[in-house]
């Protein structure tokens, strides 16, 4: 599994190089309109959803896609910020902001030690104790008493944004989620196409070779990490606003699953396709839920064709063939 | 005068599960020569590059740069003072731009590495002196072309221009011909020459009439130990050094 998915991003690695091209400028602004224009279409809480899986998927993907690490326990920073922005809006009355604010912060303390305990471990082993570290997290959510356990923390008032903005306003909640996707998704490209991200690139490509010219590339991955736990943490915590609820699901390894499955969908390596994959994964469980098929059978068999068809993921293979050809 | 010698090794060894690869080497790398180290195949020159940069840690000896000794430097650190290596077999970003390679060798001193909230256009500057890096490796026309493109003996050249980028004050350069045509190894042979003039380069090569006409001095190795040390000229004529060359096919 673990060379399967290094032989992807491999692959995927391509269209990621390079400027901010033309393309995906013009990408960019068609997704601003839609999303702009997609609470007047569709509801407003399933797209956010969909917002807030998206972000998260593309600070997972900042990670494997730039870092080339494949972390199996993106659930612990997506939960572990959804827990710390319920329990402080709800019950020390944070305004939503902050709330988010000191969730995202947590995530990021807690990406720093994860990171710095796991970052010199290769491949299957780095995925085996991010896995371990964040099923601690979970026992935690499960045995703390502010979690909750079972329950959560449920019937998180959303309040006021800045003390004005009232988020029960579903238009409202809809265009602050959309402010924080966009900043969150800007961050990343922006990481991506910067000194830092040319040298996170350079050692995915070859890291013998990048520490060979003195780049101490462990202190890159570190903050490469710290990194996207920080923005899963951001989408955690506005998810926790969203939905008024942090649960037990937002810090289960199956959480740590589907953002890998959302990111391999659409394509690892690619700034767009995290988006499109949890877009899809999303409105897949939207349906299925409504259905009597079960759901993890039917996502599993949809992963494995994917797989199969489009080995650098939906938004992967158009850019390679729309794209020009690149090895 | 010891300020003479560069880099010095004192007893250096590497065993890997009770297969002596190194064994007792004492190297002296004199300050601006050209030292090239010789020897059959698998006789641990390589092996000695990666303890010499200390992507292995040696089960035995020191190794002292300018004085300093360095045994327990990391290998980041060891190219941070000064000791930049190529690989032996071609080692470039291959997704990247040639001129990308180049600038992620310029790009370390500026200190801007870790900073995410700018863009890479400030990278640009380094453009100017890239392409000058790549001008001089003949690479100057395939600037734009990913790495992965480029045949292999263009590789090699590739990663000599981003070990140069560097400035190093030492180079290591693990067979840096091969799998070069004629004319670059002409090419390369004079930039090394050309280059080695502030800088002091350590090479393993099998090419030998470029070994004969590039090297100060020359330490033959075989079966990890020091088998003959001295000029060209000296090494050559040495009957343990014409046996193990010609018990391994070299003439
Ligand atoms: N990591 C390792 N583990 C075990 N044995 C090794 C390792 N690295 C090298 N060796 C062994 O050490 C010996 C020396 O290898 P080395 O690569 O240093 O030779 P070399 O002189 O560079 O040869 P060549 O001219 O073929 O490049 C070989 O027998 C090799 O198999
Ligand atoms: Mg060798």
């Amino acid at each position: 599994m673990a060379t399967e998915i290094h032989a992807v991003r491999r692959e995927t690695a391509a269209p990621a190089t390079g400027r901010p091209a033309t393309p995906d400028l013009l990408a960019f602004a068609a997704l601003l309109l839609v999303l702009i224009a997609a609470p007047y279409v569709l509801y407003p809480v399933f797209v956010m959803k969909v917002l807030c899986f998206a972000l998260f998927a593309c600070a997972f993907n900042l990670l494997i896609g730039f870092a080339g690490l494949l972390s199996f326990g993106h659930a612990a920073f997506f939960g572990g910020a959804a827990y710390i922005t319920a329990h402080t809006v709800k019950v020390w009355g944070l305004p939503p902001e902050l709330g988010i604010l000191l969730g995202t912060a947590f995530s990021a303390t807690l990406g720093l030690a994860f990171g710095a305990l796991a970052i010199r471990r290769q491949g299957i082993y780095f995925a085996m104790i991010t896995l371990a570290l964040s099923q601690m997290v979970f026992f935690m959510a499960l045995q703390l008493k502010f979690t909750g356990g079972e329950d959560g923390i449920q019937a998180v008032p959303r309040g006021h944004l800045f003390g004005v903005i009232d988020l029960s306003n579903s238009l409202s909640m809809y265009y602050f989620v959309l402010a924080v996707f966009l900043f969150g998704f800007v961050v990343i490209w922006r990481t991506v196409h910067s000194p830092f991200g040319q040298v996170l690139k350079a050692i995915r490509e070859n890291e013998p070779r990048a520490i060979s010219l003195g780049y101490r590339t462990d202190h890159y991955k570190l903050m490469a990490f710290v990194l996207s736990a920080t923005l899963a943490g951001l989408a955690g915590g506005t998810k926790a606003i969203v939905f008024q609820l942090a649960t037990l699901t937002d810090v289960q390894w199956q959480m740590s699953g589907a953002v890998v499955l959302m990111t391999l969908l659409g394509g690892i390596g690619t700034l767009f396709g995290p988006v499109v994959g949890a877009a899809l994964v999303v409105t897949l469980e939207n349906y299925l839920a409504a259905s009597n098929l079960p759901v993890p059978v039917v996502i599993g068999v949809i992963f494995v064709a994917c797989v199969l068809l489009f080995r650098r993921g939906i938004v992967g293979e158009i850019a390679a063939r729309f794209g020009g050809k690149r090895s | 005068m010891a300020s003479d010698v560069i880099l010095e090794t004192r007893g250096l060894t590497k065993e890997f599960r009770g297969f002596v690869a190194v064994r007792d080497v004492s190297l002296r790398v004199k300050r601006g020569s050209i030292h090239a180290l010789i020897g059959p195949n698998g006789a641990g020159k390589t092996t000695v590059f990666n303890l010499l940069t200390k992507f292995l840690q040696p089960s035995n000896g020191h190794i002292l740069f300018n004085g300093r000794d360095i045994t327990a430097v990391k290998p980041a650190d060891v190219a941070r003072l000064g000791i930049i290596r190529s690989f032996q077999i071609s080692a470039v970003f291959p997704h990247l731009s040639v001129l990308e390679n180049v600038r992620v060798g310029l790009q370390r001193p500026l200190g801007n590495s870790f900073q995410f909230w700018k863009s890479e256009s400030v990278l640009d500057r380094l453009n100017g002196r890239a392409m000058e890096l790549l001008e001089d490796v003949g690479l100057a026309g395939y600037a734009q072309r990913p790495a992965a493109e480029l045949p292999y003996g263009r590789k090699r050249a590739l990663e000599i221009a981003t070990t140069l980028a560097l400035e190093p004050e030492m180079l290591l350069l693990d067979e840096p011909m091969a799998g070069m045509g004629h004319e670059d190894i002409d090419r390369i042979a004079a930039l090394i020459k050309r280059v080695s003039a502030n800088r002091t380069i350590l090479m393993v090569e099998h090419n030998l009439s470029v070994v004969s006409n590039l090297s100060d001095w020359i330490t033959v190795l075989a079966r990890g130990e020091v088998l003959a040390e001295g000029a060209y000229a000296e090494v050559s004529r040495h009957p343990k050094v014409r046996e193990a060359y010609m018990g391994s096919g070299h003439a």
